[in-house]
């Protein structure tokens, strides 16, 4: 039996096998995409099997790697925390591969699928090395190269310049990010092994050093909002839907589902396990930020008409509502309250690893809807269910779980959430007890939100009438067909693991338990009763406890007592024509779109956007109450872009308009320039 | 033969460099410009030679030959083929005019001597009263890569500053050890290479060779 380490670094090494695929059997695009996802989804299903593994083990192992540069080798090392995020990154992985087998071979004749799969793998491998590091080097060295495979993915289409723009974006918000957490390695490595040798660099020699409270402050802020870039926390956004989209699906289904979690194992790793010392307000910052991220990316993501980018602006809520838990435990922390701190730690981790699979599910399936019908719009869509029956019921599965509503996990991460929340009262501070309830206000309101979006989602998309109609050129609707069985598989499984996450929390959070037993030496769940595995009580049974098989029971029940009350007796049930108040031209244009469904938020939120609406009405012949033909112009655009982003970029290009007027091109002057710094440097030394 | 002769011979010659380097910086015709280049460098050796023998440092007989074969006999030989190859004869502008060049290369000399004074003081070398000398050959050099427009005469001003610095090494430090000097001056045989490639391409793009002309690379703004 091989130590989870070793079989960690297997896995992450036998990515290499699909890349010689491209290099030994490109020629064969079929062979080629079958045989190298596979081969991912293998290696991918060995992680899983070493995160369980290192989990479920009660020690940490290390492992120093003879490479990297001379006297500072590459250190890695394997607890519970890193196991915990090795198996979702695993998990989704697994599923995104098997998914990627149909999606990829879907994909036009034209796409450079080498290219796609090559980076695909050093993308994955980058991710389960930076959940393995365990020194700034590696760390670094992981981060980038997973940001740079993934820029090279997010590429994928370079011909347009829309993408080149999102990739671009991407990789500069991704350097601001990196550079932000290697300076922040730099104060700890510097404070731990002093500022002139390179000692402090391993993660050991750092969570040893003892942090004087400015330098930890220092060190936390730059690692926070390096991460924070990475993760998409407002104001921090603006990549991500630009990105996603253009993504290809797989790729938008595992940058969204496990790349941002990377940045939540940073910041737990950097926080909990490295820095250790908590003043309050960094939780409170934390909490506020994750607060906002969640309530604005729900408010954003109502406002898209464009799937895959209303999907990326819920991430932003998702990673919003993961940065609640986490905060919440940071305060709690603070004020040495270390159960609470393990709920609400537990709570965060927990809503990671859903969101890890909601939304891959719904990334996955909007990838099938994608390649179906060859478009983004959703306004352009409708009526699928009726060619997609599978895709849309799976789909649906994600849409409940990303809503929070049981059976399925969404809810049981954001109810541990509430508990969180719920538990604040006992804080000392008396401001904080009143305020962080508000909190919770707040993360109900977008609990309810995003219910609102996905109901939008499904009903304009697999509910009605194909809408197709404006365009001439686009898929005609009886050319939509069900997504293949590799894609439906890889949806099916992450929808099934999505439905245990629901429904039996209490045995996974037994697994997991184990992290906060680690970084904040208190168990979650002490208790242990004969059904235990059936109820899950965080704080004690009498103040609230969930129980999912019951209520799947509950539900199961109820949806069979109404079938049967609707189907037993034959003709009870008729289909008829919508009816069309006499009006006798109905048409799919007059169906709710989701420009229509999201007014309501669009009048109540207006003051959150930046929104441009015109209605004009054109040639009036007879009378302006029989216009000849009417146009609608909607323009939602995010104020953050003009708030902090635009000033900045023209700050630069301003900047270098100055600089650019000492550039003559003569290469006297520019002699000049070198001669002249030397002589007033030799009189002035 | 006394220490007391060798230093002065050592300064005779540090004043030969200083002089060639005057009158590279007043001469116009390219060709003299090369001759007196291939002069310093005979200078150079010769100084570089004495040195050894006064410090006993045997590795600098070595350099002071690779001086001769290099900056005497090769460099010059490849600058001349390439001023016949490129068929330069025409005398060359300057930006500033020369005389002007000459009371700043004067101004340049001043300024070395005021600088290196405290070393002077410090030092115990017998060949420490020509780190000045070096020093100005250096700025010299760059003085002249400055005011020639002519990109030729750019690499022959570059190569003076070389043979500034490789004075100063050897003044100052009784020479550098005999691995950097073997490779400053592969260093510089690779440049002249590179620059002679260059220039051909420069020709044959811009129809001139005067740097002037590059000026239209510059992006507009």
């Amino acid at each position: 039996m091989m130590s989870p380490i070793k079989l960690s670094l297997l896995s992450a090494a036998a990515f290499i096998i699909p890349i010689l695929f491209v290099v030994l059997i490109g020629g064969y695009r079929r062979l080629l995409i079958r045989m190298a996802f596979s081969v991912s989804a293998l290696a991918s299903l060995i992680s899983v099997g070493a995160g369980i593994l290192a989990v479920s083990s009660s020690a940490a192992e290390q492992l120093i790697l003879p490479l990297g540069l001379p006297s500072l080798p590459f250190h890695l090392r394997l607890d519970q925390l890193s196991g915990f995020f090795l198996f979702v990154v695993g998990l989704l992985s697994f599923f995104v591969s098997i998914y990627s087998v149909g999606y990829v071979t879907g994909l036009a004749a034209g796409k450079p699928v080498k290219r796609l799969i090559v980076f695909y793998n050093i993308f994955i491998a980058a991710m389960f090395m930076v959940c393995l590091a365990d020194d700034a080097l590696i760390f670094m060295v992981a981060w980038e190269v997973m940001a740079a495979a993934s820029y090279f993915l997010v590429m994928f289409e370079d011909g347009r310049s829309e993408n080149r723009r999102a990739a671009y974006l991407y990789m500069v918000m991704a350097h601001i990010g990196a550079i932000l957490i290697l300076l922040s390695f730099g104060v700890m490595a510097g404070i731990a092994g002093g500022f002139e040798n390179f000692t402090g660099y391993t993660f050991d020699a750092m969570r040893e050093a003892e942090f004087p409270l400015k330098w930890a402050t220092a060190a936390f802020l730059l690692s926070f909002f390096g991460f924070a870039a990475k993760a998409g926390v407002i104001p921090f956004h603006v990549w991500l839907p630009e990105a996603h989209p253009v993504a290809p699906s797989n790729v938008s289904a595992l940058m969204s589902g496990v790349m941002l979690k990377t940045a939540i194992y940073g910041i737990v790793r950097v926080t909990f396990d490295i820095i250790n010392v908590f003043p309050w307000w960094w939780g409170m910052m934390v909490l506020v930020l994750g607060l906002v991220s969640a309530v604005m990316g729900v408010l954003y993501a109502l406002m898209q008409h464009d799937l895959k980018k209303l999907l990326a602006y819920h991430s932003v809520e998702n990673i919003g509502i993961i940065l609640i838990g986490i905060g919440l435990s940071m305060i709690f922390t603070s004020f040495n309250l270390p159960a609470m701190a393990a709920l609400a730690l537990i709570a965060g981790l927990y809503h990671t690893m859903n969101h890890a699979m909601f939304k891959g599910l719904l990334f996955m399936g909007a990838g099938a809807v994608l390649n179906a019908t060859h478009e983004r719009n959703m306004d352009e869509m409708g009526g699928l269910i009726h060619h997609m029956p599978w895709t849309s019921v799976l789909f649906l599965v994600g849409c409940i779980s990303i809503s929070a509503l049981p059976p399925f996990n969404g809810f049981v991460s954001e109810w541990l959430t509430f508990q969180a929340f719920l538990l604040s009262p006992s804080l000392p501070n008396p401001l904080m007890k009143l305020l962080i309830p508000l909190g919770a206000a707040l993360l109900a309101l977008t609990g309810a939100l995003a219910a609102a979006c996905f109901v939008k989602v499904f009903g304009v998309v697999f509910l009605g009438n194909w809408r197709g109609l404006s365009r001439p050129l686009l898929t005609k609707v009886t050319e939509v067909t069900e997504a293949g069985w590799s894609m439906r598989i890889g949806m099916m499984l992450a929808a099934f693991t999505c439905l245990c996450l629901g429904i039996l929390p209490a045995i996974i959070i037994k697994w997991m338990d184990v992290i906060s037993e680690e970084l904040l030496q208190t168990r979650l769940i002490t208790t242990s009763g004969v059904y235990d595995w059936m109820w899950l009580t965080p704080v004690d049974p009498e103040r609230a406890s969930y129980s999912g098989p019951l209520v799947l029971i509950g539900i199961a029940a109820v949806c069979a007592i109404t079938y049967l009350l609707l189907h037993v007796k034959p003709g009870k049930i008729s289909r008829v024509p919508v009816w069309d108040c006499g009006f006798k031209k109905l048409t799919s244009k007059m169906q709710y779109n989701a420009v229509s469904f999201s007014m309501p938020f669009r009048r109540i939120f207006g003051f959150l956007f930046d929104i441009k609406e015109q209605i004009s009405l054109l040639p009036q012949r007879r009378h302006p109450a029989f216009p000849v033909k009417s146009s609608y112009y909607l323009r939602v655009r995010d104020r953050f872009w003009g708030w902090i982003y635009k000033p900045v970029i023209d700050a630069v290009v301003l900047l270098s308009r100055k600089a650019g007027m000492i550039q003559h091109g003569r290469i006297h002057v520019y002699l000049i320039y070198s001669f002249v710094t030397i002589i007033v440097l030799l009189a002035l030394l | 033969m006394n220490l007391q002769l060798l230093a002065q011979i050592n300064s005779f010659l540090a004043a030969l460099v200083l002089l060639t380097s005057f009158a590279m910086l007043s001469q116009r015709k390219i060709n003299s410009l090369v001759t007196l280049f291939a002069w310093q460098g005979l200078f150079l050796s010769i100084n570089t030679a004495v040195v050894g023998f006064v410090a006993a440092k045997h590795h600098l007989y070595i350099s002071s030959l690779l001086t001769l074969s290099l900056k005497v006999i090769l460099l010059p030989y490849i600058l001349h083929v390439l001023v016949v190859r490129l068929k330069i004869r025409k005398e060359m502008e300057t930006i500033v005019n020369i005389p002007t060049t000459m009371l700043i290369g004067i101004a340049l000399v001043i300024f070395s001597y005021h600088l290196t004074a405290p070393v002077r003081e410090m030092s115990t070398l017998i060949t420490r009263s020509t780190l000045a000398v070096a020093l100005a050959t250096v700025m010299i050099g760059l003085l002249m890569m400055i005011t020639r427009k002519h990109a030729v005469t750019q690499i022959i001003g570059f190569l003076a500053m070389e043979n500034g610095l490789f004075f100063a090494a050897t003044s100052a430090t009784y020479g550098m050890p005999l691995v950097v000097e073997l490779g400053v001056a592969l260093d510089v045989l690779i440049a002249a290479f590179i620059f002679g490639i260059f220039f051909f391409q420069i020709s044959t793009t811009f129809d001139s060779l005067s740097v002037e002309q590059m000026e239209s690379l510059r992006e507009d703004n």
